[in-house]
């Protein structure tokens, strides 16, 4: 988790760039980003034909050469701007500028640990597949990888690989298995028909995923050992933070509910389950459900909310104490906040993950109406309408948010109160 | 000029078919049939099935049927007759050389078109049923090889050419690149949270057909649309699976496409020229997860182009001088009723539009959709021979281009006029818009 403990909450207001500028420095500026504590925005700009560089608050990387390309331009949690760059076919993630020494054939999604301390990419190199962590590959690599995942203290990583090679249209091979995980390059000693979405634990010391033994029997495996019980299909696991046992969606014949550690866990039905999680602190489980078909809302220890909506819930979260869940709630492509059961009266075009205060008795959410973007905290509006904004975040006392924004290209960076909403 | 009629293979050797069969028990399909009949259909399937008088009015409204000097065999209640109705009778009791020949029908002998659903007087949705014996095979393990590869692909991929997340991304950055050198700053933005649209196309796109891409981003970046594509598995609207009978991997392609939109933050998701895409996105792969309708609002390039035409964004710099006709996709029209507004768009792009009759939501299928072309090689022939009403409706045309907004048409079309020697080329809607639209910004 970010320490945002020694941000400055104090400052109210600081034009930190303007974009306006970069604009006419460039021959185009792409999607700019800013960091956590919002004091500084970047950018990819093209500085020439097929030159790319990055541009952060202004300036420019000091880099040897441009790069080819560049894409995938994110901060990680502790603030730090990293890229995937290109340049004579080789690439590399390059971080505040300084490129990792290894070189591939190609990366792709990038990944930070909790605290941002460990930056990986899913890699090939010579058609062959591996993670790297922090400039380290895999020692293994494979013919084949998807589903890549790293613990949350960036010290495991995981994913989806293929042991056996598959000609053209094997099916009755394929159908033997020819796909396990691999842990920090190490695959489980079983194969499967398929591995999808995996989860590490709290420490990063096992792993559990979802897999299809044959076409038709689903089940999930923990460290390479399945459950005994066979599903009509199951979704992604995740661990309880304090016990370690594993809580997976699992279809059976009257419908989905959830399982732990392979027994029934919840005795209502649901016509959907999934994204479920665990409040260490409450130990309450939620999950996303279909309640009936075409209605979702949330469970919580297997009730659901009264409320339902028509479209879709997306995007829940526990309360920090574990005592609420919010989560966005679309109905006829309108989009609002329900916290705990209770929509927000307000529809909006878009809105964005909620983000609970410290004390969680406030809800804030970046949300898009009528084209403008602004932040809205329990259903109040900002009184701001910006091009763009960031996700907003508390002070740790909850008393004011940090509210990112780009107004007329100018980017801003302001502490607000939260009773000014 | 009347074409010929081709004699079609009626004992075609699939390995998918015959080692699935060589495994099967007729306990299995017991099994099987018990759990599909008595656990995901309901009254629907017998009222279709028990409800059927066999009247033949359904027999016109097959190509297939039309196509083989009227084969009784393949009339769509004859289909249904040598399928479903017998595992019905026999409530399951049927051998391992039934479920084959019963795959073989339901997956090569009829496209799930649902022209014939027009014309039954009781509205028996002979595609359903066809979908159900689909899905008994499947689970008895008997499918054709190549369109089990293509489901085998999508459960590991998300998408159906086994296209690598590498490949994927690299074709997108690859294209971009040669864009530029038409449009400087042109654009294929990857992950763009809050864009107004994600753009998903299907595997073939970046495997085979990577000038699609290439066109669809000069296309938007003329319009100065903000858009986007993914870089992670989500981006194939396509799903095979769905017509294997595998509706879990059906149900799963699609939540990684709506979750992929959800996660980009996007308003809605704007879909290339796909017709069974369009089904699998919008009305049976959100229907298997629960969304009753799209989470994210999925719209089709056809009315896409439309809007984009009617609204000024892309203007025509001069009209396509080619006489053009157009087919008619089944999933499109039928499924969606864009008939008009494809007719909006080629009349404004086009100048010399000839109608093929019947036309609209009574056009003939192309024999390629339900997933029949991805039977593959070994039911090519007898998918050609069996559709020789549809070369003869585009022969009468008389025109020079055959436009067929949707990839598996496009395909399937391709071999028919080329097997029946039709003089006439196929294009996408796209081909022809990137052809004659003014390009700001051009070099």
């Amino acid at each position: 988790m970010t320490d945002t403990a020694n941000w400055d909450w104090e400052t109210k207001e600081k034009l930190v760039s303007d974009l306006n500028e970069w604009k006419d420095s460039y021959n185009w500026v792409e999607e700019p980003y800013v960091s956590p504590d919002g004091e500084k925005i970047a950018a990819i700009v093209n500085t020439d034909e097929a030159e790319f560089n990055v541009c952060e608050n202004g300036k420019a990387w000091e880099i040897e050469e441009p790069f080819e390309k560049a894409y995938s331009l994110r901060y990680s949690p502790d603030g730090r701007l990293i890229v995937l760059s290109a340049a004579d076919d080789e690439w590399k993630p390059v971080v505040d500028g300084k490129p990792w020494e290894t070189i591939f054939d190609f990366i792709w999604d990038l990944k930070f640990s909790n605290d941002g301390k460990a930056i990986a990419v899913a890699s090939q190199t010579d058609t062959e597949y591996c993670m790297a962590v922090n400039d380290v590959p895999w020692e293994d690599s494979y013919t084949f990888m998807t589903c890549m995942i790293l613990s949350a203290d960036g010290k495991k990583s995981a994913s989806s690989v293929q042991t056996i090679p598959l000609g053209q249209a094997e099916v009755f091979k394929f159908q033997e298995g020819a796909f396990t995980a691999a842990v920090n390059g190490v695959p489980w000693d079983k194969n499967f028909v398929n591995v999808w979405n995996m989860a590490f634990n709290a420490d990063g010391s096992s792993l559990a995923a979802e897999v299809r033994h044959n076409l038709y029997d689903y089940t999930i495996v923990v460290d390479g050992k399945p459950w005994n019980t066979v599903y009509g299909c199951v979704w992604q696991p995740i661990f309880h933070p304090n016990t370690n046992a594993v809580i997976a969606p699992v279809k059976l014949k009257d419908g989905w509910t959830l399982a732990c550690d392979d027994n029934i866990l919840w005795d209502s039905r649901f016509t959907q389950v999934w994204q479920q999680m665990v409040s260490k602190e409450s130990e309450k489980i939620a999950a996303i459900v279909a309640s009936s078909y075409g209605k979702w809302t949330i469970a919580v220890d297997g009730k659901p909310w009264n409320i339902t909506f028509g479209d879709m819930v997306t995007d829940a979260v526990f309360s920090p104490d574990g005592s609420r869940v919010a989560c966005i709630g679309t109905d006829k492509e309108q989009y609002t906040i329900c916290d705990n059961g209770n929509a927000w009266d307000m529809k909006c075009d878009m809105v964005w993950k909620p983000v609970f205060s410290p004390d969680g008795n406030k809800v804030a959410a970046k949300i898009d109406k009528n084209g403008k973007r602004t932040i809205a905290v329990d259903g109040r509006l900002w009184n701001k309408m910006c091009d763009e904004v960031w996700e907003p975040v508390f002070s740790p006392d909850g008393s004011k948010i940090l509210c990112r924004s780009v107004e007329d290209g100018k980017y801003y960076r302001r502490i607000i109160p939260v009773n000014e909403f | 000029m009347a074409l010929p009629y081709i004699e079609y293979e009626k004992n075609i050797i699939d390995q998918g078919l015959e080692t699935g069969t060589e495994r099967l028990t007729k306990e299995r399909i017991a099994k099987v049939v018990d759990k599909v009949i008595g656990g995901e259909t309901g009254a629907r399937l017998k009222a279709y099935v028990d409800t059927c008088v066999h009247c033949g009015l359904c027999s016109d409204a097959c190509h297939m049927y039309l196509s083989t000097k009227r084969d009784p065999k393949l009339t769509p209640s004859a289909k249904v007759k040598r399928t479903m109705s017998v595992i019905l009778a026999k409530k399951g009791n049927v051998s391992p050389a039934f479920i084959k020949k019963a795959s073989e029908i339901a997956s090569t002998e009829c496209n799930l078109c649902k022209r014939c659903v027009q014309y039954c007087p009781f509205g028996i949705d002979i595609a359903y049923v066809m979908s159900v014996v689909r899905r008994i095979c499947h689970l008895c393990g008997v499918t054709p090889l190549y369109i089990q590869d293509t489901a085998h692909s999508h459960s590991v991929t998300q998408n159906q050419m086994w296209v690598k997340e590498d490949e994927w991304i690299d074709t997108l950055q690859w294209q971009e690149e040669d864009s530029r050198e038409e449009i400087p700053d042109c654009r294929i933005p990857l992950d763009k949270e809050g864009a107004d649209f994600m753009y998903s196309v299907i595997g073939p796109e970046p495997k085979f057909l990577a000038q699609l891409l290439y066109q669809t981003a000069i296309i938007f970046n003329a319009a100065g649309l903000n858009w986007t594509m993914p870089s992670f598995p989500g981006w194939d609207n396509s799903d095979m699976a769905m017509f294997t009978g595998d509706s879990e991997i059906m149900g799963r392609n699609k939540r990684f496409h709506y979750e992929a939109a959800q996660r980009l933050k996007v308003k809605k998701i704007v879909m290339g020229e796909c017709g069974h895409a369009f089904r699998a996105a919008y009305d049976m792969g959100n229907r298997w997860v629960s969304w009753a309708m799209p989470p994210v609002p999925m719209v089709h390039a056809i009315e896409f182009y439309y809007d984009l035409l009617k609204s000024g964004k892309i203007k025509v710099k001069e009209k396509y001088k080619k006489s053009v006709t157009l087919h008619d996709p089944c999933n499109t029209i039928r499924g969606r009723g864009l008939h008009e507004k494809a007719r909006y768009v080629i009349n404004e792009l086009c100048e010399n539009f000839i109608e093929m009759h019947p036309n609209r939501e009574h056009n003939y299928c192309c024999n390629a959709g339900g997933g029949v072309i991805n039977c593959g090689p070994p039911f090519k022939k007898k998918r050609v021979s069996t559709n020789r009403i549809k070369a003869q409706q585009c022969a009468d045309t008389g025109a020079e281009i055959l436009i067929t907004p949707c990839h598996n048409c496009h395909s399937g079309m391709e071999d028919i006029i080329g097997d029946y020697g039709v003089d006439m080329h196929v294009k996408f809607i796209n081909d022809i818009m990137y052809e004659v639209m003014e390009k700001p910004g051009l070099e």
